[in-house]
């Protein structure tokens, strides 16, 4: 590997825009929670670790190019894609349970 | 097409924030959680029709499969053991990107990807240089900070079924022990980038680490904390999905992760003030590290009620207020709770409820609990409604709670629970608590309200107990 200082500002310029984009994510992330009250602590809790669960894109990409790949790439794939989809469908459905004990006598 | 699925990943996205806001009101709260169930099947959408995807077979079968379990998981689960759930379930999430790293890796050192990463690199000097590490700093980030959030979320689990205890384990230089993982595992990365020729051992050493820190970082909190470290293991998880969002330039990804890791750490804040706690005090497991107050001889003695006394008592009160905690939740008694409830109204009894925000295993878990048994919204009080009104009410039925209502957390600055805001029951005029055996709460402490004079003891099974309470009213 070749290491030289020049290229700092091409480096510093390329990873800026990125940044201004998590900035700006991490600010919502915190903004659009603001005022949750109490109660709702633990589906919106569950809501988000269904949310989480989006890592499933990431092990469908996986499996997707794991064509020319060593088998274990495809097992570690496919084990991944499962666990993460029974995060997000396990996920939602959970809190939609919980959600609706609340809606009922409302 | 390219600028299609990248649409859809945008409107994916917008869903996700929107989603998430709704989930925050109360009245919108169930769409929310529709929006953003609606925007992750658009992004996963998306991804299968992007071009040049093989294996279709294999991933159409993984969801179908992952859904399957998915669904029986949550239909299976009682309300009670939702936390045990979320907790699992947020396991699963991190070991799946653990997974996606390791194979990664696997590809990296016997597959193409190494020669496609340094095609991709050659020609950019020392750009190239600075991307490589950049890539594997991320990889072993995913691998890492997955493992973590997969092993405790799992312990985490078992503490709060009961599998492991809820107490906080401790072992001589703990400390030293768990923080020296962590950097060792710091150090395991660097390495790697300076002696790649011995990487391969380093990844699965690496990987092997974080499995046991994530055990040991669990380990010395205690079991009332449990919520807090779910919901920041959570964040940890979408911290996960942010990395590997940038390891294969998925916007959709990388940005509803980190949506997800600062949401998730900001509503592991707002529990930890719920419980006029910080994170740090929480994650470090300084709750019980204190202990002073826990050993401290209990004088005084405890007096028992039989059932037929206690009905008559709140029978001919006119305020009760029941406060339930944990204990009720595991004996299934929200029924006859409320049953009771009724039973008393119809006496000519006001009855209410009084919810402190970290009773049962998660806040607004009582809720959740109290509404799966019918009992009407606005009997349940929070804890800044009900405490001005304990003086004024006659009898406090506690149910299988038992750290809220520790007059310790305001007179014994020796007490571990001292400064948590709790339900002031000791101002009733009596207290009936109902409660298995006279073991201490979640938080290992004793609790001075059972010895207190007003105080009675209703030993036994909550629902059972109460099954009983409500035939001796009926047969007054």
């Amino acid at each position: 590997m070749e290491w030289s200082l020049q290229d700092l500002p091409t480096l510093i310029n390329s990873v800026l825009p990125h940044l201004y984009l998590l900035l700006l994510a991490v600010f919502l992330g915190i903004e659009v929670i603001g005022r949750v009250p109490q109660v709702l602590h633990t589906p919106l809790m569950s809501g988000s670790n269904a949310l989480s669960g989006v890592v499933v894109v990431g092990s469908i990409l996986l499996v997707g190019k794991a064509e020319q790949a060593p088998w274990p790439v495809l097992v570690l794939g496919c084990l991944s894609l499962v666990l993460a989809t029974v995060n997000v469908v396990g996920g939602f459905a959970v809190t939609g349970r919980m959600l609706n004990m609340f809606r009922k006598k409302k | 097409m390219e600028t299609l699925m990248e649409v859809g990943y945008l409107v994916a996205l917008v869903c996700f924030v929107l989603g998430i806001k709704g989930m925050s009101d109360p009245a919108t709260s169930n769409r929310g959680n529709l929006v953003l169930a609606l925007g992750m099947g658009l992004a996963v959408l998306v991804t299968l029709f992007l071009p040049g995807l093989s294996n279709l077979p294999y991933i159409l079968g993984s969801l179908v499969l992952g859904s399957v379990i998915g669904l029986r998981m949550s239909g299976q689960a009682k309300m009670t053991e939702m936390p045990q759930m979320v907790s699992l379930l947020n396991g699963f999430g991190g070991l799946a990107a653990a997974l996606v790293a390791l194979a990664e890796v696997v590809d990296l050192l016997y597959g193409e990807g190494l020669l496609r990463l340094l095609t991709q690199t050659s020609g950019m000097g020392s750009m190239g240089s600075y991307y490589l590490v950049f890539y594997i700093v991320t990889l072993m980030i995913s691998l890492s900070v997955g493992g973590i959030s997969f092993t405790g979320s799992v312990f985490a689990m078992a503490k709060l079924d009961g599998k492991v205890s809820g107490q906080p384990i401790r072992f001589p230089m703990q400390g030293l022990v768990t923080n020296g993982l962590l950097f060792a595992q710091v150090l395991l990365i660097v390495g790697m980038i300076l002696a790649p020729t011995y990487a391969e051992p380093m990844v699965y050493l690496l990987f092997v680490l974080s499995l046991v820190y994530g055990v040991l970082f669990v380990m010395p909190i205690g079991g009332a904390d449990m919520p807090v470290v779910i919901s920041f293991l959570n964040s940890l998880t979408g911290l996960t999905a942010a990395t590997t969002g940038l390891l294969f330039d998925n916007r959709a990804m990388l940005m509803g992760g980190v949506l997800v890791g600062a949401s998730g750490v900001y509503l592991t804040v707002l529990m930890c003030k719920a419980m006029n706690r910080t994170l740090g005090a929480v994650l470090l497991g300084q709750f019980n590290a204190s202990g002073g107050g826990a050993g401290r001889e209990m004088n005084g003695q405890i007096r028992e009620i039989g059932t037929y006394d206690a009905a008559v008592l709140l029978a001919y009160s006119s305020r009760v207020v029941v406060v339930p905690g944990y204990g009720m939740a595991v004996a299934q008694a929200q029924h006859p709770m409320h049953e009771l409830e009724k039973l008393l109204v119809s006496k000519g009894v006001q009855c209410r409820y009084a919810i402190h925000p970290v009773a049962g295993r998660m806040p607004g878990h009582m809720n959740v609990l109290l509404a799966e048994a019918d009992v009407s919204y606005d009997l349940l009080l929070e804890m800044e409604a009900i405490n001005p009104e304990f003086p004024q009410t006659d009898v406090v039925v506690v149910v299988g709670a038992n750290d809220v209502v520790n007059p310790a957390a305001e007179t014994d600055p020796g007490s571990p629970v001292y400064g948590m805001p709790i339900l002031k029951a000791y101002q009733a005029k009596n207290i009936i608590v109902i409660k298995r055996s006279m073991a201490a709460g979640y938080a290992g402490v004793e609790n001075e309200l059972f010895y207190d004079p007003k105080t009675r003891m209703l030993f036994g099974d909550a629902k059972a107990v109460l099954s009983e309470l409500i035939q001796a009213v009926k047969g007054l």
